[in-house]
């Protein structure tokens, strides 16, 4: 399937900005469930950014966009490929080995709760474990836009049982790295099932098997994902995977947009 | 050079200069305390070297009456009025630290034995005569900090920001001092240049250590016009303004030329030097001392701020 | 390795049965023999300290207090009230280090960095020694120490920690351990050079009668150093510069001493920036650039945006570029993993692993808890054991079984019993003495000895380091913050 994505981050200060440094994850990768076939970042400074392959093997751009100004755009757009795959990331090429995805992050710690949810998931293959994870916390915590923040940890969202995807992602993988499972933080897109627009930047885990290599778990939609997804970037958790982290020198009160759109793309093959 | 340093080492300067300056006022008020009481009390002179010191309203807020002790505590030993004696040090000390790589060995153990040895002086300690020789030490101190610098920087730009902050906190602290003899102790702007008493004549120049050059320039008892007038326009005069902003421009000058370009700074301390050159003193009186004075205040502080803009400090 | 600590814990215990350790503990003295002979190394000191006037010796350190607070060497010591700056005590009498004694350190030393340098590279890159199983992957990667961003990249000269001060103890003739390997942002170098300069001062008579070896190309060797790791995007001269959190912390002294003496820049978090893909430091005339950045800030400050968001310390986007190749952090982050108390226990086998060599100083005998065997026998033994939390550092967190109460033993085993992979143990150490200047004329008092360790395009041992000696009768402590104070370190040529 081909998606067109159209990424757009704005900042607005009430008072400009005189020096601005953007550290870009916004660059999606090639692999067994997705090639890339165009894509461009679109922020001032981009051609003189700092750019490395990260540990996680994400690509990242630095990027520090000249003058003071009292807004800042950055606009990421392209068009990917996708291979329902039934959730298989597979081997992705990274520095980091499967056991570094087993550290407890501040993000992904857990309480007795959620440990006690993990155990009941525990089945002898691993795969089976992850599916009932998954269905365990998909009926456990509920949707809910109002009821967290971005700093919100796995075991404030359990106890509320409410969030969003980013919560649902963190539980997830609190939940199987204290099963001994190598899980990981995941930002992409998503084109809502049954639609051929949506605006959705989405988030996900993802956790190691031994045969499989890296499989997709969307908590928040029960599933695992399937074509309509397009992976962005990962880490340990939301803090090391975010696609944008900024800082302004200077800068007055922010106020943030971020806006994504999603399109089935037209292509002449379909 | 880095524009923090240069923050430092213009801050460092100005807080050793105001050192100095408020304990030569508080020499003055001590002064004038020990003189026959001529009615109206000590109050208003020590009231006129607070406003001098700029510490006014800070003393108000933590006293509630004006008394000698109390005063010259706040003045100088005082920990929350920042600008007594020991702030000034700790804060010129703390500049001098965040720099020590741009001071010369000399310049820090001035400054360092200073403040090390004001930190052993108990308030209680200066009873019954010992003050005049303790702000003495105060003085002398300051000199011998100036003198390390004068005898061992490097004329570059450590240099020229060590006596860009000393050069405008001076004409700063003389502007202050000549508005409120002016304007505090006279009741009203028509008795400016009337007669007054020689005595408050002499602590106006005493607390410039100038009573004594100026009878060698003037030759004459002290006359307000010729005080004011030797504080302001006399370019021999190491503490008046047309003196101060010599140097202030000739360090600017000096910046200039090392950093390739004409600076705000310096095209503002120019235009202040011409004015101070050309204006005759009876056009200044004419106008009113006390608006010139409080003009004056201003551009020396708009000159402070661009120079922190255009070298950068944070 | 089990048998080899049970063996030194007997040692240590029969040493206790012949005397009470309080009372007559038999310490090795570094000047005099156990017959009262002075050993060869300190005859010239000896018949030195034979000829000081008690009072000449005190105008003496009265001298070289009024040195060292004119040159403003303090630390700062938090809430203290009275004043937040104090002097390190500067003990008059040096110690002696032999030429063939330092040679043995120096070996040492150089295999002991040359193979941690290897184990860190190895241990962000293929994780052979974990392959292997020479050590546990979870004590590794699971480590809070251990920096997953650091993964996949290689620092210039494959070099992570370039600035070491390694801590040795002695207990006998022979008898050398390395205590702690320090190899984050070790301090101290600057008062082993100040004491050097305030001993030549004092008693230039001394040196005249010795060959002592010179401490003072530090600064220079320093430079070298960094000057050998300028990133790859640095094509001329590297400029070079020493990044401090401020004068509020308490070796802010030694950053400003270190930056003069090598005649760069001290910045701050505030000084710095980064620009289209190049880091600089604002002047007065704008900005000039930064190749390679010698940090005294700990790892978690460095980068708001990629560590702690609240840091105003360090520079954002710092991380980024060093691992673009735009600039060289030393030392690099992530080097805290390799001198983790836990990781400790280990080092003999990461020397063995990388250079194929038998360890040539040894470890301090340490029983690892997460291992059930050595966890029991610390259990039986706590009473004779110092027990030390893996995460946390010096001092916090820890039991000195043979001073603790009993309240504070069965906290410490409950602490145990509950995370005992947060725990190693070590048998006390019998510190050796030096004899120092204690008002009523000299006695011996305990010590230990930090060299510094320059690695870059080569390995450079400043001869000699900073001795700290615990100034109080019978103290094992030698920290500045708890009484301890610093000699002069001579190492003695040929």
């Amino acid at each position: 399937m081909l998606i067109a994505v159209h990424h757009r981050t704005a900042y607005r200060y009430s008072r400009a900005f005189n020096h601005s440094v953007q550290s870009l994850r916004l660059f999606p990768p090639s692999g067994q469930s997705q090639r890339v076939i165009e894509w461009h970042v679109d922020i001032p400074g981009i051609d003189q950014a700092a750019r490395y392959i990260d540990a996680f093997g994400n690509q990242v751009a630095l990027v520090t966009p000249p003058g003071s100004n009292d807004h800042l755009e950055i606009i990421a757009h392209g068009t990917i490929e996708t291979i329902d795959t039934a959730g298989v990331a597979g081997f992705t090429q990274e520095a980091v080995p499967p056991s570094v995805f087993l550290r407890p992050e501040r993000m992904t710690e857990t309480s007795s709760g959620i440990e006690s949810m993990a155990k009941a998931c525990q089945a002898p293959a691993r795969l089976t474990t992850l599916h009932n994870l998954l269905g365990a916390i998909h009926k456990t915590v509920a949707y809910d836009t109002q009821a967290t923040h971005a700093l919100t940890t796995a075991i404030e969202a359990f106890k509320a049982k409410r969030g969003v995807c980013q919560d649902h992602a963190h539980i997830f993988i609190g939940a199987a790295r204290i099963l001994g499972i190598p899980a990981r933080y995941v930002t992409g897109y998503l084109l809502v099932e049954g639609e051929t627009s949506s605006v959705a930047h989405h988030a996900w885990a993802e956790a190691y098997v031994d045969e499989l290599g890296w499989i997709g778990f969307d908590a928040a939609n029960g599933v695992s994902p399937t074509e309509r997804y397009v992976r962005l970037a990962v880490g340990l958790d939301a803090v090391t995977a975010a696609p944008v982290r900024g800082n302004m020198r200077g800068a007055g009160e922010e106020k943030l947009t971020v806006e994504v759109v999603v399109d089935a793309a037209h292509s002449g093959q379909q | 050079m880095l524009g923090r340093t240069a923050a430092s080492l213009y801050w460092m300067s100005r807080y050793i200069e105001r050192a100095e300056n408020i304990a030569r006022l508080t020499e003055v008020g001590y002064r004038i305390s020990l003189t026959p009481d001529i009615g109206i009390g000590h109050r208003e002179d020590w009231k006129s070297t607070l406003i001098a010191a700029g510490s006014y309203e800070p003393y108000l807020e933590r006293h509630n009456e004006i008394t000698s002790e109390k005063v010259k505590h706040f003045l100088l030993f005082d920990r929350d009025n920042p600008s007594s004696v020991r702030s000034c040090l700790e804060t010129a000390r703390n500049n001098a630290r965040a720099v020590r790589t741009a001071l010369t060995r000399e310049m820090w153990e001035a400054l360092n034995s200073t403040y090390i040895d004001f930190a052993s002086v108990r308030p209680a300690d200066l009873g019954s005569g010992k003050l005049p020789e303790f702000l003495d030490w105060v003085r002398q101190r300051s000199a011998l900090f100036r003198g390390s610098m004068l005898g061992t920087l490097l004329r570059d730009e450590g240099f020229h920001f060590s006596q860009l902050g000393a050069f405008i906190e001076r004409a700063d602290n003389t502007a202050r001092i000549l508005d409120v003899k002016y304007y505090v102790l006279l009741p009203t702007n028509e008795t400016v240049g009337g007669d007054i008493d020689a005595f408050q004549w002499e602590t106006i120049l005493r607390s410039v250590s100038a009573h004594r050059s100026y009878r060698h320039v003037y030759k004459d008892r002290y006359r307000p016009w010729n005080v004011a007038e030797f504080l302001i326009l006399r370019p021999e005069m190491p503490r008046s303004f047309c003196f101060c902003y010599g140097w202030i421009e000739r360090s600017l000058e000096g910046m200039s030329d090392i950093i390739g370009k004409k600076t705000a700074s310096l095209t503002e301390a120019s235009s202040i030097l011409h004015d101070l050159k050309t204006i005759p003193m009876d056009a200044i009186f004419q106008s009113g001392l006390h608006e010139f004075l409080t003009e004056f205040l201003k551009r020396n502080n708009s000159v402070s701020a661009h120079i922190a803009n255009d070298f950068h400090f944070l | 390795m089990v048998a080899l600590a049970d063996g030194m814990m007997n040692t240590q215990a029969s040493a206790k049965n012949k005397g009470s350790m309080k009372e007559a503990p038999a310490f090795f003295d570094e000047m005099r023999s156990a017959d009262g002979s002075i050993r060869p190394a300190y005859q010239k000191i000896a018949d030195w300290m034979g000829q000081q006037s008690r009072g000449g010796m005190a105008r003496k350190q009265e001298e070289a207090e009024a040195i060292f607070r004119r040159l403003g060497i303090t630390f700062a010591v938090y809430g203290d009230n009275a004043s937040n700056e104090r002097l390190i005590p500067f003990d008059l009498i040096p110690r002696v280090i032999a030429a063939q004694e330092w040679r043995f350190l120096e070996r040492g030393i150089e295999q002991r960095v040359r193979a941690l340098n290897l184990f860190l590279y190895d241990i962000y890159h293929r994780q052979e020694i974990i392959r292997a199983g020479r050590i546990p992957a979870d004590l590794v990667v699971g480590n809070e120490a251990f920096l997953p961003q650091m993964m996949g990249f290689d620092p210039p000269g494959k070099i992570y920690s370039h600035i070491v001060g390694t801590d040795i103890v002695r207990t006998g003739e022979n008898a050398f351990f390395v205590l702690e390997d320090n190899l984050r942002t070790p301090s101290g170098v600057s008062y082993m050079l100040e004491d050097r300069e305030a001993m030549m001062h004092l008693f230039p008579e001394l040196f005249a009668a010795h060959r002592v070896a010179p401490v003072e190309r530090y600064p220079e060797m320093l430079r070298q150093t960094l000057e050998s790791v300028a990133p790859p995007s640095c094509k001329s001269d590297p400029t070079l510069a020493v990044l401090t959190p401020g004068i509020y912390n308490s070796a802010y002294f030694e950053h400003s001493f270190l930056a003069d003496q090598m005649g760069v820049e001290l910045v701050q978090g505030s000084d710095l920036f980064i620009e289209n893909g190049t880091l600089y430091m604002r002047t007065v005339s704008g900005k000039e650039r930064i190749d390679v950045l010698y940090r005294r800030v700990d790892d978690s400050y460095l980068d708001p945006l990629a560590f702690r968001s609240d840091s105003t310390l360090g520079v954002p986007g710092l991380f980024d570029l060093y691992r673009a190749g735009g600039v060289t952090i030393v030392n690099a982050p992530g080097t805290g993993i390799a001198d983790d108390k836990a990781v400790y226990a280990y080092v003999p086998d990461i020397i063995e692993f990388y250079t194929g060599e038998k360890p040539i100083l040894s470890n301090v005998p340490t029983y690892r808890c997460s291992i059930a065997d050595e966890c029991h026998h610390v259990l039986d033994n706590l009473s004779h054991l110092v027990v030390k939390e893996v995460h946390g550092s010096g001092g916090y967190g820890m039991l000195i079984g043979p001073h603790a109460t009993k309240a504070q033993l069965a906290e410490f085993e409950k602490k145990i019993k509950a995370k005992p992979s947060n725990y190693i143990a070590q048998p006390t150490l019998n510190l050796s003495t030096c004899p120092s200047n204690v008002g009523a004329g000299s006695a011996p008092r305990h010590v230990d000895l930090r060299p510094f360790v320059l690695v870059g395009d080569k390995i450079r041992i400043t001869p000699g380091g900073l001795t700290r000696v615990a100034l109080k009768k019978g103290s094992l402590v030698v920290n500045s913050s708890q009484g301890g104070g610093t000699k002069d370190t001579w190492v003695l040529e040929d």
